[in-house]
């Protein structure tokens, strides 16, 4: 009987140890680990890819590189976790990454019902189709009654089947896992189309055997805005992500770049300026950062643009008079005043 | 009266008839012996002329290997590209960690020989103390393992689980539900002949419910559910999490092949043991167990055949194992329109390890049959 | 206290079951099961309950709603291959995706099984045959497919010999009315045209299948009787055969045939087997036949030795042995482990995701998941219908177990 007793006694304890794990603020998670858990995609060239050297490099792994510099003042200190499209918000909402990096588009529903909050927009991207020059197709509505490869799972794939039975189409569409199986389904034959991110597409285009011999059809069927996302319930963090991606935007507008930038910090006149590198206001520690974040993100990872340029530009998409170019060049890159 | 005495002398043997022995003769019975026979026969020979040397002329007569670029398969389209496989043989075997950092190749290298010279001498009849070899391979082992491969000790530097790729990933997930799975599943299927009605339902229960799902929505489960079924401080390596999914799901299957061992044990091994005064665990791990076991190594082999096989399905779920490995490297920008060559060489690799594990299955087996046919 | 429960259990329960009053109530064999299996039971309602408790509750604090109701939402995407149930897109909901990949995974299945099994057949027999070389050849080809993962040969066959060689629909290889290219296989397929007289005419058929299984049982007895045997099989399938298709035209043709026509871009009309679909069902049967052929293999080789002597002694002929004698016993150690292989297939159909074929776990367990977030009911609903397919193959072999005991006797 008194075996029996003590096991309950164990039982009850673990069950009580079970439902008491003490939560702390992802800041205090993230400076205590001395490392930021980044959940990125791995696999999509300009966005985030090993590079040569085996690091995760494109416009999404500099966001994890910028809260790192931000947070721990180390672009370096951040531990990138390949997600699928599939597993990504449980991943993030479970506490296995901080932030969720991984070319994901902001909807309601997502923003609603999974339990994440989206902070701003890194890329806007929108859905396009890409055909064989040789079918000599000019428009989507020229694909009435054709096979779509597309990847399946995935918001591009609901977008067709919008666009499609809005405009009376007929189509059939061949879902792969895995976007480089869809361009491989393309190049095989098994579709007309292939239908994607216009950015992945260009990625995808790039992958071809023979890259001249496809071309993109002109309509754009969708809205992607692209960005970070983190759990819901820790607006601190919220706010440091939210703003460590508004410092990169305010910093080009601003002409603040990597390179500029100490001389910037040492003397510049501008208070704007002055409040972005930390040598005025209290921006980091109403974060509660060091004085100095904004100044260590431009620092180690740059400025937007420059992060645009070396990441998204070799895809073959042009910035220049795009979405993605600033608002004043005619863009609607944003950002509101860091003060 | 004379006696005419008759010596009889042995004659030498007469050579048989040159048709019924040697190569003729086995010819004219293995290939010729019938109408029918020589129609098959002279069909294969057509089937093996037409296809045996352009496979073997791609393969290997025409094949490159030379060279670190795609260029030199480019120029050469007739023969098989392996100078793609061999500059990615170390992704291919152990992964992006180790093919980042070759400093610290020796290390999934030491693993993996040790790992050898452990195995061999239990493939051999005569080793002494195999039970104690089995047992250093079943505990201290994975021990080893862990703290080579994956670092952290020693001064040696840390690679984590989620870093591991290749043969390597495929190795430890095969090895760890194997070794996580034996014990579980030798008390499932003793549970599973007890006379306890609950623990009977339960463990029968247990094993049809992981035996009747495929693996990959065990996998699916474990990788977008199991987060859900702890609270938010525990947190699983996706590796991990796949490591716990694997080892529920055979340790079902090891069950079942114990089971097997423990139903063909003879039932005068109980009754003799409870005459001596045994209780119901000195029986089982005295006198039971150690024979059913050894039964059912065969069987068990064969689960883990196919476990070896099945650990190709985490690329589903995102792991750079073998397969997937050698998927995204035919997909590269550097070697893509490769694809066969990727895929026959990990077949290649499984197909060696999964082959020679049968060899070694089926000798037990037929050792196994005539002890048993002796006694 | 305690004493007192003990005592009081004593009297009460023990002495009712064991019918006598044991020295030492923790020596007692039935007092001590019962409480191992208390705590067993205890320890198991814990354990999910305290996984349900965290569960409901990691729900709730991230935010995730779970229900039901999205089973009758609108599916917001294409599933492009459902033969059985016709896709609306706009009005196809959640739960009828389910039903499609549902029926998609028992098509590939069904086309597996047969598949696997003729080919099986033939590798075994091929493996059991006096023939060297087809021995060998038969050898080589169950070690080959069997030793490989199967996700493996999917994706070889589908990637790398598929879609690399297969020509695009406008250059499709033509065999009679069947084109294959890299959308697939195209069939031709019948319409049914006049309703009353295709009826008619199916009646026939099926009248004269009948037909046919009571010359069969006669056969037999005037074999049991006379002892003179008849080729059943061939007169049987011929009169089918005749009797079908001069029906089918004395009735002014009850049905038309469906022939794929190239349009645009692909094929239209007939009957379409898509790519991923082909190249699953392809690697499936390559595969499970391998396994198929070494329990036929097994089986054959069952068959003692002395059986096959004394069907030579009475003097049957080589098919008469093969068909009276081998098959009947061959088949008792084949069809069990081969009915567990159908189990296999079926659930193997699940790596369908690689390729893109549209079965339960890709349009449910991935697709209509990541569209709902709702991971519990999907997962529990899959794993469901695979416990059911599970469970109806154990029925099978159930009653086939008990059916050649009752024969053995």
């Amino acid at each position: 009987m008194k075996k029996i007793s003590l096991l309950l006694g164990a039982f009850a304890l673990i069950g009580f140890t079970y439902s008491s794990v003490a939560t702390a603020s992802t800041l205090e998670e993230v400076q205590a680990r001395g490392e930021l858990v980044c959940g990125v995609s791995g696999g999509v060239a300009g966005f985030s890819a090993p590079n040569d050297a085996g690091r995760m490099v494109g416009i999404d792994a500099a966001v994890c590189d910028a809260v790192a510099a931000a947070v721990l003042g180390d672009a370096d200190a951040v531990k990138y976790v390949p997600l699928t499209a599939a597993e990504r918000f449980t991943a993030l909402s479970a506490g296995e990454v901080d932030v969720l990096s991984r070319n994901t588009t902001h909807t309601l529903t997502r923003d609603a019902t999974l339990g994440v909050n989206f902070t701003y927009y890194n890329f806007i991207d929108g859905q396009g189709f890409m055909v064989a020059k040789a079918d000599g197709l000019s428009s989507v509505m020229d694909l009435d009654g054709a096979s779509i490869c597309v990847q399946a799972g995935t918001t591009t794939e609901l977008n067709m089947a919008d666009y499609f039975r809005n405009k009376g189409l007929d189509y059939t569409p061949v879902g792969y896992s895995t976007s480089t199986a869809t361009r491989e389904g393309l190049e095989g034959g098994a579709c007309d189309a292939i239908t994607s991110d216009a950015s992945q597409l260009a990625a995808l285009r790039s992958e071809t055997a023979d890259p001249s011999a496809w071309t993109m059809l002109p309509e754009i069927i969708s809205k992607e805005p692209l960005g970070p996302v983190v759990r819901q319930g820790d607006d601190q963090w919220m706010d440091i992500v939210t703003w460590t991606l508004h410092a990169m935007i305010n910093a080009e507008e601003l002409g603040i770049d990597s390179s500029n930038v100490d001389a910037m910090r040492a003397d510049s006149p501008n208070p704007s300026v002055a409040r972005i590198v930390g040598s005025e206001g209290e921006t980091g520690p109403s974060l509660g950062l060091s004085q100095d974040w904004a100044y260590q993100v431009i620092k180690q990872v740059g400025n937007y643009g420059e992060v645009y340029e070396k990441h998204v530009e070799p895809l073959g998409i042009a910035r220049a008079g795009s979405v993605n170019d600033l608002w004043t060049r005619g863009g609607i890159i944003y950002s509101p005043p860091l003060r | 009266m004379t006696m005419n005495t008759v010596k009889f002398e042995k004659l030498p043997d007469r050579l048989p008839p040159v048709n019924t022995v040697g190569w003729v003769a086995w010819v004219k019975q293995n290939l010729f012996g019938s109408v029918s026979n020589t129609i098959i026969t002279l069909l294969f020979f057509y089937l093996i002329f037409l296809y045996i040397p352009p496979f073997l002329e791609w393969s290997v007569f025409n094949a490159n290997i030379s060279g670190s670029d795609r260029s030199i398969c480019d120029e050469n389209r007739s023969g098989a590209c392996w100078t793609f496989i061999k500059v990615r043989m170390e992704q291919l075997l152990f992964g992006l960690y180790f093919a980042q950092n070759p400093d610290q190749m020796w290390r999934p290298i030491m693993a993996f020989i040790v790992f050898g010279g452990l195995l061999t001498p239990l493939a051999i009849d005569r080793t002494p103390y195999k039970k104690w070899l089995l047992l250093i391979l079943l505990v201290a082992y994975p021990i080893f393992f862990i703290s080579l491969v994956g670092g952290g000790v020693f001064g040696i530097p840390k690679s984590d689980a989620s870093e591991w790729g290749g043969l390597l990933l495929t190795f430890t997930l095969a090895f760890v539900g194997i070794v996580l799975a034996l014990p579980l599943g030798i008390l499932l299927a003793l549970g599973r002949r007890s006379k306890m009605p609950v623990v009977r339902s339960f463990s029968i229960i247990y094993i049809e419910f992981w035996r009747g799902t495929p693996l990959i929505t065990i996998l699916f489960m474990a990788s977008v559910m199991l987060p859900l079924f702890f609270p938010s401080g525990v947190e699983f390596d996706k590796v991990v999490r796949a490591m716990i999914g694997i080892t529920l799901f055979q340790s079902a299957y090891t069950a079942e092949a114990v089971r097997g061992g423990l139903q063909a044990l003879d039932k005068g091994q109980t009754e003799a043991s409870m005459a001596l005064g045994m209780g119901y665990w000195q029986q089982t791990i005295f006198i039971i167990l150690p024979q059913a076991l050894r039964i059912s190594i065969p069987s068990i082999v064969n689960t883990f055949i196919a476990l070896f096989k099945d650990t190709s399905l985490v690329s589903i779920i995102g792991l750079l194992d073998l397969l997937k490995i050698a998927q995204n490297s035919s997909r590269s920008l550097d070697w893509n329109g490769y694809d066969i060559e990727a895929y026959m060489f990990a077949g290649l690799v499984f197909w060696i390890f999964c082959f020679g594990m049968s060899i070694y299955s089926q000798k037990l087996e037929r050792k196994l049959d005539t002890d048993r046919n002796v006694e | 206290m305690v004493k007192g429960i003990i005592a009081f259990g004593q009297y009460f329960l023990l002495d009712k079951i064991v019918g006598r009053s044991p020295s030492n109530i923790y020596q007692n064999p039935k007092f001590r099961s019962a409480i191992i299996q208390a705590i067993l039971v205890f320890i198991v309602f814990y354990t999910f309950y305290s996984l349900y408790q965290t569960t409901v509750f990691n729900l709730e604090e991230r935010g995730i709603k779970t229900s039901t109701s999205f089973f009758d939402q609108v599916a917001p995407f294409k599933v492009g291959f459902s033969p059985f149930l016709n896709f609306e897109l706009g009005e196809t909901t959640y739960i009828e995706v389910f039903y499609i990949g549902v029926l998609n995974t028992l098509l590939v299945a069904v086309l597996g099984i047969i598949a696997a099994t003729l080919l099986g057949f033939f590798i075994g027999i091929l493996r059991s045959s006096n023939n060297w070389l087809a021995q060998k050849f038969a050898l080589i080809y169950v070690e080959i497919f069997r030793n490989m993962p199967l996700l493996l040969q999917i994706m070889f066959w589908n990637f790398a010999i598929f879609l690399a060689f297969l020509p695009p629909p406008k250059q499709s290889l033509e065999f009679g009315a069947f084109y294959l290219n890299g959308r697939g296989l195209q069939t031709p397929v019948p319409i049914v045209e006049n309703n009353f007289l295709f009826k008619v005419w199916l009646g026939i058929l099926i009248f004269s299948i009948i037909a046919s299984f009571i010359f069969r049982n006669w056969a037999k007895k005037r074999r049991d009787q006379t002892g003179k045997s008849l080729p059943v099989l061939g007169i049987s399938l011929s009169v089918i055969i005749i009797i079908g298709i001069s029906s089918f035209y004395i009735l002014g043709k009850p049905f038309a045939v469906d022939l794929p026509v190239l349009g645009k871009f692909n094929f239209k009309g007939g009957g379409q087997l898509p790519l991923p679909l082909f190249s699953l069902w392809f690697a499936l049967t390559v595969y499970t036949s391998a396994f198929i052929a070494e329990n036929v293999r097994a089986g054959i080789a069952s068959v003692s030795k002395g059986q096959i002597e004394a069907a030579r002694s009475i003097g049957l002929t080589r098919p008469q042995m093969v068909k009276l004698i081998i098959i009947p016993q061959a088949l008792r150690v084949i069809i069990p482990p081969t009915i567990s292989q159908y189990l296999n297939l079926t659930k193997n159909s699940s790596l369908a995701m690689a390729v893109g074929y549209e079965e339960v776990v890709a349009v449910w367990a991935n697709i209509s998941l990541n569209q709902t977030g709702q991971a519990l009911i999907i997962i529990a609903m899959t794993i469901i219908f695979f416990e059911i397919c599970s469970l109806f193959t154990s029925f099978i072999l159930n009653i086939y177990n008990r059916r050649i005991q009752i024969t053995e006797r």
